[in-house]
């Protein structure tokens, strides 16, 4: 069984971003990137699996810029088999790459989709789930168990209030929560073969997808900057604060 | 003036962040390995156990090993890379770093057995090749004039003498051991007659007593003590009386390499100066502000990118199989300089807390001291580029 596994590259999760002057986006010049977090969740999970030998081949695929190619490559370090870049610079939404993601999914069959529940830089979390609608195929979100039963996939979803196990008849479409595994380091001997692992390159218009984008960004904002607190004398005065703050 | 540059293929420096992926990979590792990590060993006066292990694990002490052997194959700048970023981090390659240069040695002079048997286990870190035991309480710099001496009985050496500063010896699997095999007065040279022992530590049983000295660093060093050790034969390297030219020759990688070193501490030291100045404030404006403590910063900078130049060349050329001596030599002098100088900007920035352990710097800052000692002292060096590239008389 083949797993495909989709990476993005993202904003590194430890950078603090900055907004354009203009509010037209986040600022990304000489921006460290790295490989979307819950991406390297996903890899992680579908590299066990192979380990387990209860897959054969792990595909590694990226939407974006000719610079995702070193997202993939950061996924073929870990272990991952192959690569397939879609190359794009229009900015793409959850829709066109969940498009573009189930025709990839016709072209190699494969038996499990993972993918990250969300990336970190845009929080959309609808690519997963779009990408099960157009495919058909089930689906078992926010995962932080996974395994396989012959060709049932069994799926522990963090929700609201706990822990729901679901059993989904593959093939299916998982995303990854934080709790899934603890991503491993890509050692030295496994950074240089990936480097001779094949990366595929195709575009969009190669699978008949357009990417215009369908939604327009009116502005973008930092969050306002927090206010600074007050020091209160007594337990009545504390009371009487948070009456005037209307909050009790 | 200079040979080299008259050859007609062209020697490249790369410019940059060279080997991205590779310093990526080094960081993730260091990162579980903060301050607090080696503020603990050191005052538990341990070794990096675990820091080493994981190192090895993922393959980055065998960078330089050939594929053939397990290792990746990497040139010496990679290497360079690795304790660059280990250092950049705050933590310290002086537990590993040993194997990167040695390894070269065994690689380029030992036998075809001896690699089979010994790199494998390196390159996978399962075998640790950490000591080298060169210097002896008498002799110092003037090697040649090593006093432990190994005489030949049948299939064995008998090994008698004395060595200081061998750092890890006691946490090394195997060490590699520089002794005289034909004494002084029967030499032709005083650099002939020296051979290079390869000391399999796990199976020695008697014969070797070390102590271990106690240093303003944690590098876990000692003097060894050898009474009638024996090793056998098929550990030497290379050929009996010429091992003062393999010495030598891995002379030029170690400096090369720790160099890196010397650069990561520089930019660490530089990375928390300039950070700290433009934050604290004092007297109403960030202390960066001023020039007494911009300037020396700035300063310590240039000098790590003139050292980083040099350092870059010297791997290249060393690459190329071209003499590197000189900008080796100048490497070393140079970071180990840029380091102190970027360590005393970074102290004086911090001013009283630069003292207290808990911000590392005066750990780091009393590590980057002893770069100017070791593995050669800036006089050596000086006397080297003035006697040999510059063609003036001897000094020493």
């Amino acid at each position: 069984m083949k797993i495909l596994v989709a990476v993005k590259r993202v904003v590194d999760k430890d950078i603090k971003i900055r907004v354009k002057p203009d509010q037209s986006g986040v600022d990304l010049a000489n921006v460290k990137m790295s490989m979307n977090p819950f991406d390297e969740i996903a890899v992680e999970e579908a590299l066990r699996l192979r380990e387990k030998g209860q897959a054969t081949e792990v595909i590694a695929v990226s939407i974006g810029p000719a610079q995702a190619a070193e997202t993939i490559r950061t996924a073929l370090a870990m272990g991952a088999d192959r690569g397939i870049l879609v190359k794009s610079d229009t900015a793409l939404e959850p829709l066109a790459v969940a498009k573009i993601l189930k025709a990839i999914v016709d072209q190699e069959q494969p038996g499990l989709v993972i993918l990250g529940k969300q990336a970190i830089d845009d929080d959309s979390n609808q690519t997963g789930q779009m990408l099960a609608a157009l495919t058909g195929w089930p689906q078992g979100t926010f995962a932080s168990k996974l395994t396989l039963e012959g060709s049932d996939v069994v799926v522990t979803r963090e929700v609201d209030g706990g822990l729901q196990t679901v059993k989904l008849r593959g093939p299916a479409i998982v995303t990854t929560d934080l709790r899934l595994n603890e991503p491993r380091y890509a050692s030295l001997p496994n950074i240089m073969k990936a480097k001779k692992k094949p990366i595929d390159e195709k575009t969009p218009d190669a699978y008949g997808v357009d990417v215009t984008p369908r939604l327009e960004v009116l502005k973008t904002i930092e969050p306002s900057s927090r206010q600074a607190g007050i020091k209160v004398g007594s337990v009545t005065e504390l009371v009487g604060k948070l009456k005037e703050a209307g909050v009790i | 003036m200079d040979q080299r540059v008259t050859d007609t293929e062209m020697t490249m420096v790369p410019l940059g962040e060279d080997y991205p992926e590779i310093r990526a990979g080094v960081r993730a590792i260091c990162d579980k390995y903060p301050g607090a990590y080696w503020r603990k060993l050191e005052k538990d006066d341990e070794y990096a156990d675990d820091f080493v292990n994981e190192l090895s694990a993922s393959g980055y002490l065998g960078a330089l090993i050939p594929e053939e052997y397990g290792g990746s194959g990497l040139p010496l700048r990679a290497g360079c890379v690795i304790l660059e970023e280990i250092h950049y981090s705050g933590g310290s390659a002086a537990a590993c770093h040993a194997q990167m240069y040695m390894m070269g040695t065994m690689l380029r002079h030992g036998s075809e057995e001896q690699k089979q048997r010994y790199l494998p286990g390196i390159a996978a870190g399962t075998i640790r090749f950490q000591a080298f035991g060169v210097t002896e309480p008498t002799t110092g710099s003037d090697t040649t004039q090593l006093k432990t001496r190994a005489v030949r009985q049948g299939d064995k050496y008998v090994v008698n003498g004395q060595k200081i500063w061998t750092s890890r010896a006691h946490k090394s699997d195997l060490m590699t051991l520089l002794v005289r095999t034909t004494a002084l007065d029967q030499v032709k040279r005083r650099t002939d007659g020296l051979s290079v022992l390869l000391v399999d530590l796990r199976a020695v049983k008697s014969g070797l007593t070390m102590r271990r000295i106690e240093t303003m660093i944690n590098h876990q060093t000692n003097e060894l003590f050898f009474d009638d050790l024996e090793v056998p034969v098929e550990n030497l390297i290379g050929e009996e009386g010429q091992g003062f030219r393999y010495i030598l020759d891995g002379m030029n990688a170690e400096r090369i390499l720790v160099s890196g070193e010397m650069l990561g501490d520089a930019r660490y030291f530089i990375a928390r100066a300039s950070k700290y100045a433009g934050e604290r404030v004092v007297f109403g404006n960030p202390i960066g502000k001023n020039q007494g403590i911009q300037f020396p910063i700035a300063r310590a900078y240039a000098e790590w990118k003139a050292a980083d130049m040099v350092t870059r060349a010297a791997a290249a050329l060393f690459q190329a199989g071209k003499p590197c001596g000189e900008e080796a030599n100048t490497a070393k002098l140079l970071a180990s300089e840029a380091a102190w100088h970027a360590g005393e900007a970074c102290m004086q920035t911090f001013g009283g807390f630069a003292a207290a352990k808990e911000f590392d710097i005066e750990r780091k800052w009393r590590e980057a001291r002893v770069y100017q000692i070791a593995p050669i002292s800036t006089n050596m060096i000086l006397a080297y580029i003035g006697q040999h590239v510059l063609g003036m008389p001897r000094s020493y």
